[in-house]
């Protein structure tokens, strides 16, 4: 197998004419939804006339991003069992969404979860303070994603770095600007299907191999590698290191504003309710179809080739494909792959522009007078700024280390939006200042505690010995961000906040307010 | 409307309805967040029980990951069973009182 020689990094005829056909249809779609994106909840929330089961695909769409597709097989088919460890951490935060947050932030909000946030409490510092959680997290979110995107693209096509993120960035504002969340949400869908789809496909071209038992894959695994593929390595070590990342990408699937905002395009709180069950549906099956993928790349394309063209081996997914499906098939996945960098960007950009116009310019700038028009042209001037300024990072950031970045994105969305969500639905005495405090006090600890991590401090800025032990900071940010949360709270009371609480939680149980 | 609502969240109807969906959302969470940290707790403490084989080409550590993703899934689909049935009753035999009171 090791005199496999790779097409990858050449353009791909396939590879092509399949993005072409999909920026053909997706602009389309968005054509038809610039009509429909007139007034600001079409704009942000389709009119709120997406069904339970779309939602639940473009919830997973927006989840399943190009790293975790590509990312999670290669770490799979390097390590073995542990890029499934990887996965299953990515995939509880979605059962506590439903548990705790999805039917009173559809009940409670209408745009942005700062909407529930700020409920009762009062409006202007809760709002800066929310926005500033929710900027942060897509800012870094976002940084990932475009340098993750402009190198990818880069090995996969050949097309230059610079090139690629532009490319990107303006796809993706025309998604955006001209189709909001309508446009961005069958972008979402269409990707979750193509996404689930072609990796279906992938999988079943391996298996037909092992007479369609992924068991006789993993002992081909174990024959050709030994016993260590099917057992845990080295990723968990460190008992309180791997329960600090597992609060984070708990909690923090349950802070995403990109995530969050996707409640509020469906009609009510039983389509929350079966969109997140049908999210979680898909994204277990990915998972397990990545695991798959993985296992496959390892035995039939083989580790030295994997890691021989990527050292994180984020190629093996591609060259299981070609190994499997000759050049055509690697052109679909590699086409797949691209629309899922599409995908996942446009989520990002639309939750970063609502933010910035609904919580930022109506809610504090203007005090929250602000008429339809005003409003949907200030989320379309913060739609193309946020753009430009993605692509501005996506080449400033260019052969930086950012992997470390989406673990910060989700301890914060962990530290800061989380925990002032939570507290704001389930407790009454819940004040302005606490609320301010617990994000504050967040997002702080989440941003400093991770220059001070191994993460940064010691693989990026080389020095010798972290001063904080943990790599991820989410067990002391999410710990201090409900502390400060109570602690503000009984310091500072807020009875006028207490007095609507009664009201909120109607709306919260009943979905119905009471004028 | 202050007193309105006081009065509903007051009323056994809505307490009992806070408490149930409180009690099956803890409980779930409970379940999840328990699989979930034990599987950790395990890997962290106890890799030798995690790579036990099970034959060839398993292992005691992939049918355990595989059983922790397939409940994080079964568990959300027995709240929407259970919300669809009992919770969406019970909220629409209070909406129903409310707009007779009115």
């Amino acid at each position: 197998m090791n005199q496999f020689t790779t097409t990858i990094g050449q353009p791909n005829i396939t590879s092509i004419l399949f993005f072409f056909v999909f920026i053909s249809v997706t602009m389309c779609i968005t054509y038809f939804a610039a009509k429909r994106s007139k007034t600001t909840a079409e704009f942000y929330t389709a009119g709120g006339g997406i069904s339970g089961f779309q939602n639940g695909l473009a919830l997973a769409g927006d989840y399943m991003s190009a790293a975790s597709f590509l990312g999670i097989a290669g770490l799979v088919s390097l390590k073995g069992y542990d890029g499934l460890i990887y996965s299953i951490g990515f995939l509880v935060g979605w059962p506590i969404i439903m548990f705790l947050i999805a039917e009173p932030l559809r009940n409670l909000g209408k745009y942005t979860f700062a909407d529930v946030v700020a409920y009762r409490l009062s409006q202007k510092p809760i709002r800066i303070a929310a926005s500033v959680g929710s900027l942060m997290t897509v800012a870094f979110y976002l940084i990932a994603q475009m340098v993750g995107s402009g190198s990818l693209i880069h090995m996969v096509f050949g097309l230059q770095y610079e090139i690629a993120i532009v490319f990107v960035g303006a796809v993706m504002i025309a998604y955006v600007l001209f189709g909001g969340m309508l446009a961005t949400t069958w972008v979402q869908i269409i990707k979750a299907v193509l996404l689930l789809g072609g990796a279906t496909v992938l999988v079943l071209m391996v298996l037909s191999q092992f007479g369609m038992n992924p068991v006789n894959l993993f002992a081909a695994a174990q024959a050709k590698y030994g016993d260590r593929v099917l057992a845990p390595g080295g990723l968990v070590s460190n008992p309180w290191d791997a329960v600090s990342l597992g609060l984070a990408l708990m909690f923090g699937t349950a802070g995403l504003p990109h995530i969050l905002m996707r409640f509020y395009t469906v009609p009510d709180a039983k389509a929350a309710r079966k969109s997140v069950f049908v999210a979680t549906g898909f994204i277990a099956f990915f998972y397990i179809l990545t695991f798959i993928i993985g296992f496959g790349a390892m035995v039939l394309v083989g580790q030295d080739v994997i890691s021989g063209m990527d050292k994180g081996g984020n190629m093996a997914a591609l060259l299981l494909a070609e190994v499997t499906g000759g050049t055509m098939f690697l052109g679909f996945i590699a086409a797949v792959a691209f629309a899922t960098i599409l995908a996942v960007v446009a989520g990002l950009t639309l939750a970063g522009a609502t933010t910035l116009s609904h919580d930022l310019y109506v809610n504090v700038f203007r005090s929250g007078h602000a008429n339809e028009q005003e409003e949907v042209r200030v989320a379309k001037i913060a739609t193309l700024a946020l753009g430009v300024l993605a692509v501005a990072l996506g080449l400033a950031f260019k052969g930086q280390n950012v992997a470390f970045m989406v673990g910060l994105a989700f301890a914060i969305a962990a530290s800061a939006n989380f925990p002032a969500l939570l507290l704001s639905i389930a407790w009454r005495g819940f004040s302005t200042f606490g609320a301010v405090c617990s994000i504050a006090t967040g997002t702080t600890l989440a941003v400093v505690l991770i220059i001070f991590s191994p993460t940064v401090w010691v693989d990026i800025l080389k020095n010798p010995a972290a001063v904080f032990p943990l790599k991820n900071p989410a067990l002391i940010s999410i710990t201090g961000a409900f502390v400060a949360g109570w602690l503000g709270s009984v310091m500072k009371r807020d009875e006028a906040a207490e007095a609507r609480y009664a009201e909120q939680k109607v709306r919260n149980y009943l979905g119905v307010s009471l004028d | 409307m202050k007193k309105d609502a006081d009065a509903i969240i007051n009323s056994p109807e809505f307490k009992d309805l806070v408490a149930r969906k409180g009690t099956v959302s803890a409980v779930l969470s409970v379940i999840m967040l328990g699989a979930y940290y034990g599987f950790i707790l395990v890997l962290a403490f106890n890799k030798a029980l995690l790579s036990q084989g099970l034959g060839e080409g398993m292992s005691v550590g992939i049918l355990v990951g595989l059983v922790v993703i397939l409940l994080a899934w079964a568990l959300t689909g027995v709240y929407v069973f259970w919300a669809n049935d009992k919770y969406d009753s019970a909220v629409n035999a209070i909406r129903q009182e409310l707009r007779r009171d009115k």
